[in-house]
């Protein structure tokens, strides 16, 4: 870490963004795209966090997560985008709200 | 303030405005630029915090290819976004009251705590003199959590087939060519030998 910036400045500002994430799934709930976007928003600030920490400790196992994390949150955002693009083929529509083939 | 504070403060700042305008934006289009800024700029601060290969990596996949795919995916589905933003404000409140209980827990979280000091002298992997961020990393991930490693190529091999699979459609008046069909194609269903008798047709 360098000494200037304390860890708590990269904890705040992973904070901010996480929150800024899950109010952004709040606000758009209709809008299947920008969940997406949320999510990668709180996954950023996860990262933040692990490489924040690791650069505290001096430990390199923070940046091995954060990695992995990069590679799930890459995975599932190609997942996403295909399941959406299928939904929109079958019915002409991404709101959340029109998702309802499997209720019961 | 030295530089790398005021560097750190830009940074920051950029990163949350731009988040504010992804999950605020009218157009998709703008949401999605707005959040390669705030991937541009979170690479900024791991550069800072000294992980250099992730801030690099960070901007190679996310900026290169997931956002491509996000910037394709929004331009090619043909959608009423207008309609979508209808009763955007209906969830806000709770929203912002979920959100910013969220937020004073994660500050005061960061604040407060305390590692202990056994935790800071152990480290599990300790940085190593000398080596250069991405060189540490590579000697780690292809030793130590060699594991790891192919489970993560496994899961995006997994992941593409799974979006191929997905996507793939096959039209139905399209003629393609089946080698199966082919192979098993025999004489006797292409050629017959009619005789004919002279005078008459067949």
């Amino acid at each position: 870490m360098i000494p200037d910036i304390g860890l708590g400045h990269f904890l705040t500002v992973a904070a901010i963004l996480f929150t800024l994430g899950v109010f952004g799934i709040f606000l758009n709930r209709k809008n299947v795209i920008i969940i997406l976007m949320s999510v990668e928003l709180i996954l950023l600030a996860v990262n933040i966090n692990f490489v924040a920490f690791s650069a505290h400790l001096q430990d390199l196992a923070g940046q091995v997560f954060a990695l992995m994390i990069l590679t799930v949150a890459a995975a599932e955002a190609a997942i996403g985008l295909a399941i959406l693009v299928v939904f929109y083929r079958n019915r002409g529509s991404i709101a959340v709200d029109d998702v309802n083939v499997m209720k019961g | 303030m030295t530089l790398q504070l005021a560097f750190f403060y830009l940074f920051a700042t950029v990163a949350i405005i731009s988040a504010v305008m992804v999950i605020s934006s009218r157009n998709p289009v703008h949401s999605v630029l707005f959040l390669i800024l705030a991937f541009v700029n979170g690479a900024g601060i791991f550069m800072l915090a000294g992980a250099e290969f992730l801030a690099l990596l960070l901007i190679v996949v996310y900026v290169g290819a997931v956002m491509v795919l996000f910037l394709f995916v929004v331009m090619m589905l043909d959608i009423d976004f207008a309609e979508l933003r209808q009763g955007i404000l209906q969830y806000a409140p709770i929203g912002a009251l979920i959100g910013g209980i969220l937020l004073i827990e994660l500050i005061m979280v960061a604040g407060s705590f305390v590692i202990s000091p056994e935790v800071a002298t152990s480290s599990a992997v300790p940085f190593v003199e000398g080596m250069s961020n991405t060189e540490a990393l590579g000697n780690l991930l292809y030793t130590r959590y060699v594991y790891l490693f192919e489970a993560a190529g496994l899961i995006l091999l997994v992941a593409m087939i799974g979006a191929i699979v997905l996507t793939l459609k096959h039209k139905p008046n399209v003629k393609r060519q089946d080698i199966n069909a082919q192979v098993a194609r025999k004489r006797e269903d292409a050629v017959e030998v009619v005789s004919v008798e002279s005078g008459k047709g067949i």
